[in-house]
């Protein structure tokens, strides 16, 4: 059985953004397969009471004063913009309000 | 091709600083260098010849208006397209930021400048550091000067093959699993991952962000202590750096000794999957510590062999978040934008034709390992992983002062000989993700070629946390009495590259 | 989309009973942005406010506000809500193009401020609003929509961003869902967002001014049929931008709700847009798509563990809260519940404190802030605390009409000066020439006038119409410009014409 269905892979290349194409998808569909199968090997580890590692630095409380630092100036903030209008970033059309 | 480019860092700095050679000079020469040799190489994406001889003035310059300067003022050094450069274009070996100029500097590159240090450009790698061999980069692989037909490792494998080829005497790179230390391996160099938090990650683009970690490449011990120590201290704009004093690392690479040192040898390192030749070497190495007064004890980490499944999930995770920013929205490669499409097409358009195989592969890996439904068994399993890692160093630590192993299980292969297999690449990084996991610092450095193909073959030494002079100690001690033994550093032994036209 | 008959509101509450859920964004007043330098000043012009960490450029890195951390927790402490020992920061993703990163900073599963509660009062009522977290994030973009007919995001050609707001830091406050509130369900939620909004401004934090989006609420509405025991499907109306709006969507949506459910037809778990024009919501994204946000935490920002001692010191700092402070000033100026919500409702508490602590009685600032100038803001369409006028000036002219220095008419000519920016309450006495005539020899001889100029009036008093002086008063008031002191005008008037 496989680990992976190549219609979840198509879902998670929309949820990732990536217009793949269906020969793509297939091969991706493939090798995701297999990678999953392998790296599935971490619940082998019986882990009921560990506690989980998000950080490798045993750091809390790392805080900056409230204080201005200079920003960008536009241009240098809208240079690289693909395009730009007004001062801001111009994007393509917005299907919906907020996701 | 000019002796100076024979010459390490540290000496380099010396006859600088002593008026023997300038910084212009020695930029020259190796400017020089990468112009006959690096079409053939491939390790630069970008040098810009003014820009560096004027760089090398400058320090020149400051050095003859009387200023101050570190041991390592004028030393050139070729620098990872990975570090933000205010001056210079930065890709991170990707198409969708081909031509991206920063509007700000890396922590690690305002460091260098400070130190006086002169970039020579910015070296190829593997796409976003995904990969083993540069062969990810958006722009052609880079070649390993031993072999050009071979891989000079990755993702760092610009910076290696620059520093093996001798256009410059440093490098800088990343390593989030391997990354410097497995490229350093197969090219025959010094390469360091200090520890996690040792040096900031401010202008590094983002892989991983709670495994990648800045690092020096070099062709001596005491040369990778300079730089590290050049770059790394604490820096607020990094919330993950630690505040604390920069080990003695340049001190610790000076000393070089072993003498009444624990050191433990990874017992689940070895085996099936390991170039016979890789662990000769390797067990040559154990006796010869073991000849300098260490005393060498195998050591259990039962977990590591985890490490590697939890890395392929941890990884991918924390990266399909750090490149949902490329979006063709702020800067960067726009594609199909017609006035008709809607941004959410565009974006869907830009990242399946500005992302290669290997990173649109472990986006999407990681929104699997987040998605709702599979968070648990996959990313929360990891990092449960990631804690029993940390418990195997701790333990081990407990009994020795470093662990040591192969680097890499295998010699540089050749180019394309795993470019459509992930999981054959991914066993590259075997032995050095354990340290990634846990933020522990681990070298390698050269032990020797292997006797199948004559390749050069590391040998990695990890320390606890904040302990990294003592690798640094061990790997000096190791290099003094390797080179001893062959009667000059390894690279010495490397085929010459000719010139190209 | 089906034709919805709204049912009648009253109808509506007889039927379903509504639960509501209220999750309120604050933006804090902080120098600088959540994650980075940047200043955070509203109205700047685009995209000036902005650095590679806000603009989420690569390789950038968030580093926490201190300010904002110790803001969240006033603002929990106030709640009553416990402060967590330890947290962490994580990344909700999701990709918009008003969100530099395509994930924002916030917090899943480990809030800073757990379980508190609210108290607010309906109609003498009291409702006690269960708080469920409050956590950290930071704000997005905005986006200027280019073309189409109405300048909204749908038709628009394509759309302008800018980043000044990306990054600011953000407070959300999430209730329980608010039960057994039956009909006042709509006037609940309003006086939830109106002493929540007063409670986070009396602690400093927040200008919290909801037209200009620092504070925003999204309401959940649900309702399940009177007798049953379980709730229905919610809607989210999105960032509901005044307190009347609050009450207007919760009511619109209950009468909404409730005719589709009588038509037999089912809620749809969606996203809805309060119009203002109409006072009812809208459809906008239907949930059903199922969004995966895949949260995890942010490994750029290491765990908070607010240490007891820094969560005490803050506790410390926090100043009287709006309710207690209510119930002292009732009990001290005498006022009656009425009277108390018009000074509360006119943002005049802290003025007639103000003005008392300046000197005047509680009965004169009231009178001032809450008639003569409070008609004058007013007019010129400003909020009583933005008139050119400081309680301490206020406090001065109540201490001239102490002193029969001016009498109430001068008062006003005196604020109108101040409010023209003509000076101080003694500068404008002293140009404007507007002191009580105390002089009775003055006076004495302009009574005379007067008498000799209205001979009929001042025999109609003689001949004992009392009620004709009125006239004479105003004609002497008239002859001294106003100065003279009506009550003794009308004294010596009366006096000389011998009805005293």
């Amino acid at each position: 059985m496989s680990a992976i269905t190549r219609a979840e892979v198509a879902h998670l290349a929309r949820l990732s953004r990536l217009a793949l194409g269906e020969d793509e998808l297939d091969h991706l569909a493939a090798q995701l397969d297999q990678i999953i199968s392998a790296v599935a090997r971490v619940q082998e580890v019986a882990a009921e009471d560990i506690p989980p590692t998000s950080h490798a630095l045993p750091l809390t409380n790392v805080y900056r004063a409230d204080e201005n630092r200079p920003s960008l100036a536009p241009e240098q903030a809208l240079a690289a913009a693909p395009a730009a209008e007004q001062q801001r970033f111009r994007v393509p059309r917005i299907l919906d309000e907020e996701a | 091709m000019s002796e100076l480019i024979g010459k390490g860092a540290a000496e380099l700095g010396e006859l600088i600083a002593s008026g023997e050679t300038s910084a212009e000079e020695v930029a020259a020469a190796h400017l020089d260098r990468i112009h006959a040799v690096d079409a053939e190489v491939h390790a630069f994406l970008h040098v810009d010849r003014e820009g560096v001889l004027a760089q090398a003035r400058s320090v020149d310059e400051r050095r003859a208006a009387g200023e101050e300067l570190g041991p390592l003022a004028g030393v050139p050094v070729a620098h990872k397209d990975v570090f933000t450069t205010k001056d210079m274009p930065t890709t991170a070996g990707s198409k969708i930021l081909e031509g991206w100029r920063p509007p700000y500097d890396a922590t690690v590159t305002a460091r260098l400048r400070a130190a006086g240090m002169v970039i020579l450009g910015k070296t190829n790698m593997d796409e976003f550091a995904m990969g083993s061999s540069t062969e990810n980069s958006a722009f052609g692989p880079s070649r390993n000067p031993w072999d050009l037909t071979r891989i000079p490792g990755g993702s760092s494998g610009g910076s290696s093959a620059a520093v093996a080829a001798y256009e410059a005497p440093l490098g800088t790179g990343t390593d989030t699993g391997g990354s410097i230390r497995q490229p350093a391996a197969v090219t025959g160099l010094v390469g360091m991952k200090p520890t996690y938090g040792g040096a900031s990650r401010y202008g590094m683009i983002a892989f991983a962000s709670s495994l990648d970690t800045p690092g020096p490449f070099a062709r001596n011990v005491l040369d990778a202590a300079l730089m590290q120590a050049a770059f790394s201290g604490h820096d607020p704009m990094d919330s993950t750096s630690i505040d604390a004093p920069v080990p003695p690392v340049v001190e610790a690479a000076r000393r070089a000794d072993v003498n009444g040192l624990r050191v433990g040898v990874v017992k689940e390192f070895a085996g099936e999957g390991y170039q016979p030749g890789v662990l000769n070497r390797f067990n040559e190495t154990v006796e010869l510590l073991e000849s300098l007064g260490a005393k060498v004890v195998e050591v259990s980490c039962p977990h590591f062999t985890y490490a590697m499944p939890a890395y392929y999930l941890i990884a991918p995770s924390e990266c399909s978040s750090n490149l949902a920013r490329f979006d063709a929205m702020r800067f960067g490669l726009r594609v199909g934008d017609d006035g008709e499409r809607s941004a959410e097409e565009v974006m869907a358009l830009t990242r399946a034709e500005g992302f290669g195989p290997e990173v649109k592969r472990r986006i999407m890996l990681g929104t699997y390992a987040l998605s709702s439904g599979y968070y648990d068994a996959y990313y929360g399993k990891s990092q449960q992983v990631r804690t029993l890692i940390m418990r195997d160093f701790e333990a081990a630590f407990e009994q020795v002062d470093v662990l040591i192993s192969p680097t890499t299980p295998t010699t540089a292969f050749p180019i394309g000989e795993r470019a459509d297999d992930p999981m054959a690449m991914y066993l590259a990084d075997l032995c050095t993700i354990p340290a990634n996991l846990s933020g522990n610092p681990a070298i390698s450095v050269p032990c020797g070629l292997a006797d199948e193909d004559g390749l050069p073959v590391g040998v990695q030494i990890m320390a606890p946390v904040l302990a990294d002079d003592r690798v640094y100690r061990v790997g000096a001690a190791l290099e003094k009495a390797l080179e001893d033994r062959w009667g000059g550093p390894l690279l010495a032994k490397a085929p010459k590259l000719e010139a190209g036209e | 989309m089906s034709v919805e008959t709204p049912m009648k509101y009253d109808e509506a509450l007889a039927r379903f009973e509504p639960v509501l859920g209220i999750e309120t964004h604050i933006e804090l007043g902080t120098v600088s942005k959540m994650f980075c330098g940047c200043k955070t000043v509203f109205g700047a012009e685009p995209n000036t406010q902005v650095c590679p960490v806000c603009l989420g450029l690569p390789g950038s890195l968030p580093v926490t506000n201190r300010a904002a951390i110790e803001g969240i927790i006033k603002i929990g402490l106030a709640l009553n809500c416990d402060i967590v020992e330890w947290c962490r920061f994580a990344r909700k993703n999701y990709f918009y193009p008003d969100m530099p990163k395509n994930y924002q900073i916030s917090q899943y599963d480990e809030p800073l401020c757990v379980d508190g509660h609210l108290d607010v009062e309906v109609d003498g009522e009291t409702y006690r609003i269960e708080i469920e977290r409050v956590h950290m994030e930071e704000d997005t973009g905005k986006s200027l929509h280019v073309g189409g007919e109405t300048g909204r995001i749908h038709g628009a050609d394509y759309s302008l961003v800018d980043y000044n707001r990306a990054g600011i830091p953000l407070v959300e406050i999430v209730t329980k869902p608010i039960t057994a509130t039956g009909e006042k369900a709509p006037l609940v939620a309003r006086a939830y967002a109106s002493e929540l909004r007063d409670l986070v401004r009396s602690l400093g934090v927040s200008d919290v001014k909801m037209e200009q989006g620092s504070m925003r609420c999204d309401v959940n509405v649900s309702l399940m049929p009177r007798g049953a025991d379980e709730w229905g499907t919610r809607t989210e109306t999105k960032n509901v931008n005044s307190l009347r709006s609050v009450e207007r969507s919760v009511r619109s949506e209950i009468e909404r709700q409730a005719g589709v459910l009588a038509a037999g037809g089912r809620i749809t778990q969606e996203t809805r847009h309060f119009q203002e024009s109409t006072g009812t919501t809208t459809s906008g994204r239907s949930k059903e798509e199922a969004q995966d946000y895949r949260y995890f935490p942010e490994p750029d920002l290491i765990p908070m563990a607010p240490a007891r001692e820094w969560v005490e010191e803050l506790r410390a700092t926090l100043p009287e809260l709006p309710a207690a402070r209510r119930r002292r000033v009732q009990g001290e100026w005498g006022l009656t519940d009425l009277e108390l919500r018009d000074v509360v409702n006119a943002g005049a508490l802290d003025l007639i404190e103000d003005t008392i602590k300046a000197g005047a009685d509680a009965g004169s600032a009231r009178k001032w802030w809450m008639n003569e100038l409070s008609r004058r803001a007013t007019e010129q369409a400003v909020e009583l605390a933005d008139l050119p006028i400081t309680p301490e000036q206020v406090a001065r002219v109540q201490a001239m009409v102490d002193a029969k220095e001016l009498n109430d008419k001068l008062a006003r000519k005196v604020f109108e000066g101040v409010l023209a920016g003509e000076g101080g309450p003694d500068e404008v006495v002293a140009a404007r020439g507007l002191k009580v005539v105390s002089d009775e020899g003055a006076l004495e001889s302009i009574i005379d006038q007067v008498i000799a100029g209205n001979a009929d009036a001042a025999d109609k008093v003689r001949s004992g119409k009392v009620a004709a002086v009125g006239a004479l008063v105003g004609a002497v008031m008239k002859a001294s410009r106003g100065q003279a002191d009506a009550a003794r005008a009308r004294e010596l008037l009366l006096k000389k014409l011998d009805q005293a």
